[in-house]
């Protein structure tokens, strides 16, 4: 038998395995791009299975527009990404400095 | 240990076991194959939670387009990989000490006093009729019609900004240049041109007939 709680604690460890990520790699936007998909991986999973265990349709209706976003979201970050690198030859975040004023 | 355990525990493992992979890793296109993976396995664990409609668009939405534009991307820039990672050593405490802690917390919030088996029973297996897509499909075009049409808005939006943002070509619009309307007069607009009549030839009678 698996409980809910077992869902829950994957979505958990998922989610934090990403927050380490992001502290890891917190050079490489491509790293952080991937730990962000993670983290909205953990929270979908999350819903689903809440989704399941109350029996309510409308947790897979959130999942549905959250990978909505993520897409738009993946899209247009590596969109930046290209700019990016363009104009500067390099994707390291502590390069990015130009807005410090 | 039945059927469905052994499947949710090794999906799991498969899951947790890439993530880590993801994240540690030094070349990001191998990063990026195990995000695939991750996916693979999460879409199993979706099946296994009756959201079958869910696990095929992740299979078909992020494994066969969100993926392959990472791949794309990471595979076109030249990325000096190595001095990414400088200072990796120095951060992997802390970075440690913060999963760590964030996974106390949520084990702590979402354990099993709280979310078990005893507290929530595992529900009905659904029959064999049951259509996860037409349920799905009921909710998303009545209730959540409004949401659905602001998401393809976004997905609209997604496709300019994207498309702008990497757009290389010549940036020329058709707008108004309010210089050029102003000096413009009457010599470069009009042009009088004086046409000679042409005169034809007269036709003879006989080509007449």
């Amino acid at each position: 038998m698996i409980g809910l709680s077992d869902y829950l604690l994957v979505g958990a460890i998922l989610f934090a395995i990403s927050v380490a990520g992001i502290v890891i790699n917190r050079k490489n936007v491509i790293t952080l791009l991937m730990c962000i998909e993670l983290m909205l991986l953990s929270i979908n999973i999350n819903f689903i299975a809440f989704s399941r265990y109350l029996n309510d349709i409308q947790g897979q209706v959130f999942v549905f527009f959250i990978l909505t976003v993520a897409a738009a979201e993946a899209a247009i970050g590596l969109a930046i990404l290209v700019a990016l690198f363009r104009n500067r030859a390099t994707i390291d975040v502590e390069e990015l400095d130009q807005l410090k004023g | 240990m039945s059927f469905e355990q052994i499947v949710f525990y090794g999906f799991s493992f498969m899951l947790i076991f890439s993530a880590l992979m993801v994240i540690l890793v030094k070349n990001s296109v191998k990063a990026a194959l195990f995000l695939v993976l991750c996916f693979f396995a999460s879409s199993a664990l979706w099946l296994l939670l009756e959201a079958e409609f869910l696990a095929i668009t992740l299979m078909l939405v992020y494994v066969g387009a969100v993926m392959v534009l990472f791949l794309f991307v990471v595979m076109m820039l030249d990325i000096n990989y190595s001095a990414l990672r400088q200072g990796y050593t120095k951060v992997l405490p802390i970075a440690l000490m913060v999963a760590l802690g964030f996974l106390l917390l949520l084990q702590w919030l979402v354990g099993n006093e709280h979310f078990g088996l005893n507290i929530i029973a595992e529900p009905q297996k659904h029959p064999a009729d049951y259509s996860n897509v037409r349920e799905l499909g009921r909710v998303l075009y009545t209730d959540y019609f409004y949401p659905f049409e602001l998401a393809a808005v976004i997905l609209l939006v997604a496709i300019i900004a994207a498309i702008s943002l990497t757009f290389r070509g010549k940036r020329g619009r058709k707008s108004q240049d309010i210089d050029k309307q102003v000096e413009a007069n009457k010599q470069n607009r009009l042009k009088v041109v004086k046409v000679e009549p042409v005169v034809s030839p007269k036709i003879s009678d006989g080509e007449k007939a």
